[in-house]
């Protein structure tokens, strides 16, 4: 690892918890703005916290997101604010918003803070098509975009496909290696009413069939695209004991960024088949927590698309290199399984708002309230968007 | 027998079709120009106040009868650029039946070379018309050339030589060049309805393929342009001159290019290698899904393993998606989109 090591390691170390989620319901036409959307959420976050918009003194988001932190204020009656921030990278940005949160609150810069994120991703601007604006814009990112988008790798399908196919060469994997990924989502979201796919599960069988994206990708491979919002309420582990809801404490709270860091495309690195920017998380949010995957009771783990969340458990340290397909075996995935995976679903069953509603999941599984809940859940691990520089958090029972 | 006695008698067989379409197409040749088939209208101020208008041509001579009369005319003209227009059949229009064009067309259509471009015309213009004069065309089927292996599919060239008359004076002449090709297999590009993958997402609204010419006049009009910057210039210099230019900074080898040099000397200046070209597919993409612009469904795209010991990424041409894998030899070839534009792209070494 030549990366940093977080500074001393000790990192927010549980002073900030998450009091309060709020999510729309998930769709593919939400048939309103996406300020909309966001007040909604962050409206249903406040009143699940137990607090109101003028307890709000901090907005956080992500780079991406096309709702200004001053005018959900604006909507929302929030008079003052003493910070703002957002975070870039994609879905990378989805833990980190919290742990920005987290930090400000920590260090006093505000006392309440809600990180937010909505979208008409499904019925708006669509991620998964050809972007020219992503491709040329006129910074950095767009120059290393000319490397990759003129000749025609120009969605985010296929630059994981381009990793996936290494992984697959390198490591002995198949294609029903990262079906199995699919096949144990959707039997999540089967059973979560909120869930997009509430009621569709899908056997290995149709992942195989679906149609090619782009090879090695089959349709089932990626996620769904939806409208919609998830926001969630962050303050002081003092101030959080005297709210209505038991805190999910942020135990540990990080972002990772990788030799030879590219956005969906680190294709110039020694090693092709691999995260490293998720390791550089995960040796943090081991330390800053003082826990080991062993404590793990639940992985949310970002999952865009199947073949980076087997190489997110070998980053993460769960298993070794390339042995994933191994560890996943045998139900292990499963809700009664040793480390359950995403049991609302994930992106690619419940809903995809870029990594938010994973966070919303881990909330709901601290307080034991979730829809497919594991019992006696006391350690939750939660990643962000992946092959982009990344986040993730730790969250823990009080 | 003519092209539509063909298609009545069923579909050209594929192993001879070559050898049948050689044959009708000396048939059509030898039956000699079309009928000279005449203009909807005559030659007329309105369309030519039109045309001068969408062209920019701003010349007195076509529309102002003063300025007309003291040119070298002595009255008004019509540009001689549009003398195509006057014979074109408007919205609805068929060619005759002796049109040598339809002809192979409809016998090409037939074969499964569904597809069309045109490659290249040229036109000699004997003199100007003039307002109120009737002209007709006639055209004879100059070459037939194929099958051959273009970027587009496999396909034969066709040129057609049109003339047009005024009476018997013939006015002007065109030589006329299409490429019919057969398209690729297409299937898909359609989009799932229940699927809703982020990034395998349908077709945008009105269903349109990319069925079109792969790196033609359409294909560069909407290809994606790369942010050309004072550190990248040269390698984006490099392609258009048929180079592939890897960044050196000293003895150290780098792509994608930036400013710093590994050692962070602020002193050191780069320059580059110009790479052999050979190299190894060190991974690739068979890309279905969604459409992308100025590609063909579906591409190959290979992140090459050059052996200078960097990685170069680029569509794969020549090779079925099914015979590409990792540790492929490839070398370099040049996917020239336009005059500013070339990208790097690989072909399978023999």
């Amino acid at each position: 690892m030549t990366g940093g090591t977080g500074g001393d390691g000790a990192g927010i170390g549980g002073a900030a918890a998450i009091v309060g989620i709020g999510a729309t319901e998930f769709s593919k036409e939400s048939g309103r703005t996406e300020l909309r959307l966001a007040s909604e959420c962050v409206s249903a976050a406040l009143a699940d916290a137990g607090l109101s918009t003028s307890d709000v003194d901090g907005l956080v988001t992500f780079t991406m997101d096309g709702n200004a932190e001053i005018a959900l204020a604006r909507e929302l009656g929030i008079p003052d604010l003493t910070f703002f921030s957002r975070v870039h990278y994609g879905g990378g940005a989805a833990a980190a918003t919290v742990q920005q949160a987290a930090m400000a609150v920590a260090t006093g810069a505000a006392d309440v803070v809600v990180a937010y994120r909505a979208f008409n991703e499904r019925s708006g601007n669509r991620f998964g098509q050809v972007s020219s604006a992503v491709a040329q814009q006129v910074n950095t990112s767009g120059v290393d975009n000319g490397y990759h988008y003129p000749a025609g790798l120009a969605t985010p399908a296929a630059t994981v496909a381009m990793v996936a196919r290494r992984y697959l060469h390198e490591y002995g994997a198949s294609s029903e290696d990262f079906g199995r990924i699919a096949v144990t989502a959707r039997a999540r979201a089967a059973t979560n009413p909120h869930a997009w796919f509430h009621g569709k599960p899908i056997t290995l069988a149709e992942h195989q069939t679906s149609k090619w994206v782009a090879e090695p990708l089959h349709l089932l491979d990626c996620c769904q695209e939806s409208d919609g919002g998830v926001a969630l309420v962050v303050t002081s582990a003092e101030r959080a004991r005297d709210l209505r809801r038991p805190p999910a404490v942020i135990a540990g709270a990080a972002q990772g960024s990788g030799p030879d860091q590219y956005i969906m495309t680190s294709y110039y690195r020694d090693d092709l088949a691999a995260l490293p920017e998720m390791g550089v998380v995960g040796g943090q949010l081991w330390r800053q927590s003082g826990r080991t995957t062993s404590d793990v009771d639940v992985a949310v783990l970002y999952d865009h698309f199947t073949p980076y969340v087997l190489i997110q458990l070998e980053e993460l340290g769960f298993c070794g290199r390339g042995e994933a397909k191994d560890f996943i075996a045998d139900g292990r995935l499963e809700l009664d399984g040793q480390l359950p995976l995403n049991p609302h679903g994930g992106q690619l069953g419940e809903a995809y708002i870029h990594g938010m509603n994973g966070i919303a999941e881990a909330v709901r599984q601290l307080r034991g309230t979730a829809a497919n809940q594991v019992a006696g859940a006391e350690t939750v691990l939660v990643t962000a968007g992946t092959g982009v520089p990344t986040s993730g958090l730790v969250l823990t029972a009080p | 027998m003519t092209a539509t006695e063909r298609s009545a008698t069923g579909r050209v067989t594929e192993t001879d079709a070559g050898g049948r379409i050689e044959e009708v197409a000396r048939e059509i040749a030898a039956a000699g120009p079309s009928d000279p088939d005449p203009a909807r209208d005559p030659v007329n101020q309105a369309m030519i106040n039109n045309w001068v208008e969408v062209i920019g041509d701003a010349n007195p001579v076509y529309t102002d009868p003063a300025a007309a009369a003291a040119s070298v005319h002595g009255e008004l003209v019509a540009p001689p650029a549009m003398t195509q227009v006057w014979t074109m059949r408007g919205l609805h229009g068929v060619r005759p039946p002796d049109d040598p064009l339809r002809r192979m067309t409809d016998l090409l259509d037939e074969a499964g070379y569904t597809s069309v471009v045109a490659t290249d015309s040229a036109q000699t213009y004997h003199r100007y018309l003039r307002p109120g004069e009737h002209v007709a065309a006639s055209a004879v089927l100059e070459d037939v050339v194929g099958p051959k292996r273009t970027a587009l599919g496999e396909g034969w060239f066709v040129a057609t030589r049109t003339t047009w008359y005024v009476g018997d004076e013939a006015v002007a002449e065109m030589t006329f060049r299409i490429l019919k090709f057969r398209p690729p297999e297409a299937g898909a590009a359609a989009g799932d309805t229940d699927g809703d993958a982020a990034s395998a997402g349908r077709e945008p609204a009105g269903g349109k393929r990319d069925t079109g010419p792969g790196r033609g006049e359409a294909a560069a009009a909407t290809v994606l342009r790369p942010v050309v910057t004072r550190d990248n210039a040269f390698f984006w210099e490099g392609l258009r001159a048929g180079e592939l230019r890897i960044q050196r900074w000293g003895g150290t080898l780098r792509h994608p290019p930036g400013p710093m040099p590994p050692d962070g000397d602020l002193d050191a200046e780069p320059d580059y290698v110009v790479a052999a070209g050979t190299g190894t597919v060190y991974s690739f993409v068979v890309h279905h899904h969604p459409p992308v612009p100025g590609k063909r469904l579906p591409f190959v795209l290979a992140l090459v393993e050059l052996d200078e010991g960097v990685r170069v990424l680029g569509q794969l041409h020549g090779a079925e998606p099914d015979e590409v894998h990792i540790g492929l030899p490839v070398e370099a070839s040049f996917d020239r989109i336009d005059d500013d534009l070339t990208l790097p792209a690989w072909k399978v070494r023999s």
